[in-house]
């Protein structure tokens, strides 16, 4: 990344990536956004202009074109018509308010979050708020039998819409967010039908900015408190402010009503499995207590280097010995940003959370090289 | 000092050109812009993305947001070449006689003066066109490289192949070399004239620490300049063999300021600068002097060119602040 100067800064316009599979309701959720008189006004990008029903100036079609990187990485992937679309319409900026992306339902979130960090001129001019995943609560269970992508577009979202839940029974949604949020256990999930959500829980996240992510999620990374049947997610303490039904005790059950617990360690950080087969996307989450810099930074670069295919997601508050302001970090495969956010709070625990979200994850290698990091624990 | 008389338009200038001596300035909004005895505007496109001199006619070749490629008189008159709804034409070269390509998605076009049209599909999106200096031929960049297509004749394409996405392409003026723009920060250069059967000549043009944005081939193509770092870096295509084993001229070198745009003087070894900041300078090549052409304005220099004598230059930036350079006062 060069240091070096550019034209007069203007203020990044806002990307909300939205993924999820044909029929899942995304075309329903533009047309809300779009007709919706919240005052904004947001240039689309979708691959077909297919059934979108409102007038709107600034559709843009373009075909899904990824680059792979000349740099030997094979996960360094980003959208070469988004880099295109995003630099001709941010050659006038007036226009809109924000940029929304529609992907195919078999698109890989994953080219396109990096372009918004692998990208000079795109990274200077927007800034990846969001990747808003809908998820069609009929027909998950069949999508993730037969195919990787509807996997990955849940894993990787900070935001997922559970959505078509009249089509389904209690029990049937039940499983079906035990099997998401197995899936991510990060995310904000909210159940809807036919796409209907409050859209200030969809738009305006800044779930990639380090400054405001873990701002809005005063619970991030609870959920596994010392209790290996509770995977309720982020959003929990949120929900049952909004909502008078009753989200709250189908997000404890989990875990128990499949008979998972097959007499694996109980160690706090194992996630509920999912109750449904097929998931091969998984995640470990860590905690500790104050790191050594000198330790972390150069265990965080080395896993992500050699690990970063494997993983998805990660996102993280650091504790730093001697150091009076938390830590946050979050990465895309090999790519990884970290940045002080806030002073710790009198009487905050100092501790450290980390969550990987991504296949084939050696959980006992990931936790003991944390581990090792630890300000108190003994240099190898 | 040289003199400059501004032109302040209300926002991104996407291409400037003269058309006798009459500067043009496209502005990104669609309006095209000309100060022929007073300031002249005709709305050209709702969106425009590329704007280019047809140097066969003394035109603009325009391509916009609404799908439109136009073609714009020296007296401003607006004559459409195509439309093609709700496509984004970003791409377009204009090559002999009047000839036209375009394109939209993996499809370049090309649409000769007297009416014929051909197409040309890829298997990925059409990047960038450009016409040879000889002969009806066009080079289009695609990712991994860039696909040579004769016009007029129904011999298949020539692929010259390099791993990457290719965004911009062109000939050297003598047509002995062809070269791209890519994602990465690196210019990529083949060499046109080796001998049938015999290996392919690559030139990797790398060190850059941003994107190239701009080229532009000196009088003779003996040197192409560049942006994409903190000076304009300019290669040396005399030899045979072009920059292979060589290093570039790295001229007004600025510590902490990219340069966006070149472009070189049409006759003599010298190239105009324009950076982020608005800054132009003029350095000649034999001994890297250089003198201010305009002191720093409010945007990133956008489009530059020469007028036919070289003695003016106009400009357009980012933030719409445009003007003609007089360089003779």
């Amino acid at each position: 990344m060069t240091e070096t100067a550019s034209a007069p800064a203007i203020k990044p316009i806002p990307v909300t990536v939205l993924t999820g599979y044909l029929g899942a309701g995304k075309t329903t959720l533009l047309n809300r956004i779009l007709s919706d008189s919240h005052g904004k006004k947001y240039a689309v990008i979708v691959n077909e202009f297919g059934e979108i029903g409102i007038d709107n100036d600034l559709i843009v079609e373009s075909d899904e074109e990824i680059y792979e990187m000349n740099n030997g990485c094979v996960c360094c992937t980003v959208r070469g018509d988004l880099i295109r679309v995003v630099e001709g319409l941010m050659r006038r900026p007036g226009r809109f308010d924000g940029i929304i992306v529609e992907t195919t339902g078999l698109a890989d979130p994953v080219p396109v979050a990096q372009t918004f960090f692998m990208d000079d001129d795109v990274r200077a001019k927007t800034e990846l708020d969001a990747v808003v995943a809908l998820v069609d609560a009929k027909h998950l269970p069949l999508r993730l039998k037969d195919s990787r992508e509807a996997e990955d577009q849940i894993a990787f979202a900070d935001v997922i819409l559970l959505n078509k839940t009249d089509l389904v029974t209690p029990e049937e949604l039940a499983k079906i967010e035990a099997t998401v949020r197995a899936i991510n256990p990060s995310a904000r999930i909210h159940r809807t039908e036919r796409s209907n959500v409050d859209l200030n829980k969809v738009l305006n996240q800044g779930a990639f900015n380090l400054e405001r992510a873990l701002e809005n999620e005063p619970h991030f990374l609870d959920h596994d408190h010392h209790e290996h049947d509770h995977t309720c997610g982020p959003d929990c303490g949120h929900d049952h402010h909004d909502h008078g039904h009753d989200h709250a005790h189908e997000h404890h059950d989990h875990g128990h009503d499949h008979g998972h617990d097959h007499g694996h360690d109980h160690h706090h950080h194992d996630h509920a499995p999912s109750p449904i087969h097929d998931v091969t996307v998984q995640s470990v989450s860590l905690r500790g207590g104050e790191m050594n810099p000198d330790r972390f930074f150069p265990w965080i670069q080395k896993i992500t280097q050699t690990d970063g295919p494997n993983i998805l997601r990660l996102k993280g508050i650091i504790a730093f010995q001697g150091d009076e302001e938390r830590y946050v970090v979050q990465g895309v495969h090999m790519i990884i940003e970290g940045d002080h956010q806030r002073p710790w709070k009198d009487g905050e625990k100092r501790e450290s959370r980390l969550v990987f979200i991504g296949r084939e994850l050696d959980r006992e290698k990931l936790e003991r090289t944390f581990n090792a990091c630890a300000a108190e624990a003994k240099p190898n | 000092m040289p003199t400059v008389a501004p032109l302040d338009l209300a926002g991104h200038v996407a291409g400037v050109a003269y058309l006798g001596d009459v500067p043009f300035f496209a502005e990104s909004a669609g309006l095209i812009h000309r100060l022929d005895h007073g300031h002249k505007t005709v709305e050209a496109h709702d969106g425009l993305l590329a704007c280019v001199r047809d140097e066969a006619t003394d035109t603009l070749l325009t391509g916009g947001e609404d799908g439109k490629v136009l073609r714009i008189g020296i007296d401003g008159s607006v004559t459409q070449i195509a439309h093609v709804p709700r496509k984004w034409i970003s791409q377009i070269a204009a090559g002999p006689q009047g000839a036209v390509a375009y394109a939209h998605g993996k499809t370049a076009h090309v649409k000769l003066a007297d009416g014929t049209e051909k197409d040309f599909t890829e298997e990925r999106t059409v990047e960038g066109i450009a016409f040879a200096p000889k002969g009806l031929r066009i080079a289009v960049a695609r990712y991994n490289g860039v696909s040579l297509h004769w016009v007029a004749m129904a011999a298949a394409p020539v692929d010259l192949e390099w791993k990457g996405a290719h965004t911009g392409v062109s000939f050297s003026p003598d047509g002995r070399f062809v070269v791209t723009m890519m994602q990465e920060n690196a210019l990529h250069g083949w060499k046109m004239d080796s001998k049938p059967g015999s290996e392919t000549r690559h030139m990797r043009m790398t060190g850059y620490p941003a994107k190239i944005k701009s080229i532009s081939w000196s009088a003779k193509g003996k040197w192409l300049a560049s942006s994409g770092a903190p000076a304009a870096i300019v290669w040396p295509f005399q030899a045979k063999d072009g920059p292979m084993g060589k290093a570039p001229l790295e001229l007004g070198t600025r510590g902490n300021m990219m340069v966006t745009q070149v472009a070189c003087h049409p006759t003599d070894d010298i190239a105009a600068i324009g950076y982020a900041d608005g800054m132009i300078l003029a350095v000649r090549f034999a001994d890297a002097k250089e003198v201010l052409l305009r002191r720093p304005g409010k945007g990133a220099i956008s489009a530059m060119a020469w007028n036919r004598s070289g003695k003016q230059l106009a400009f357009g930036s980012e933030a719409g602040d445009c003007g003609v350079i007089d360089i003779t006062a």
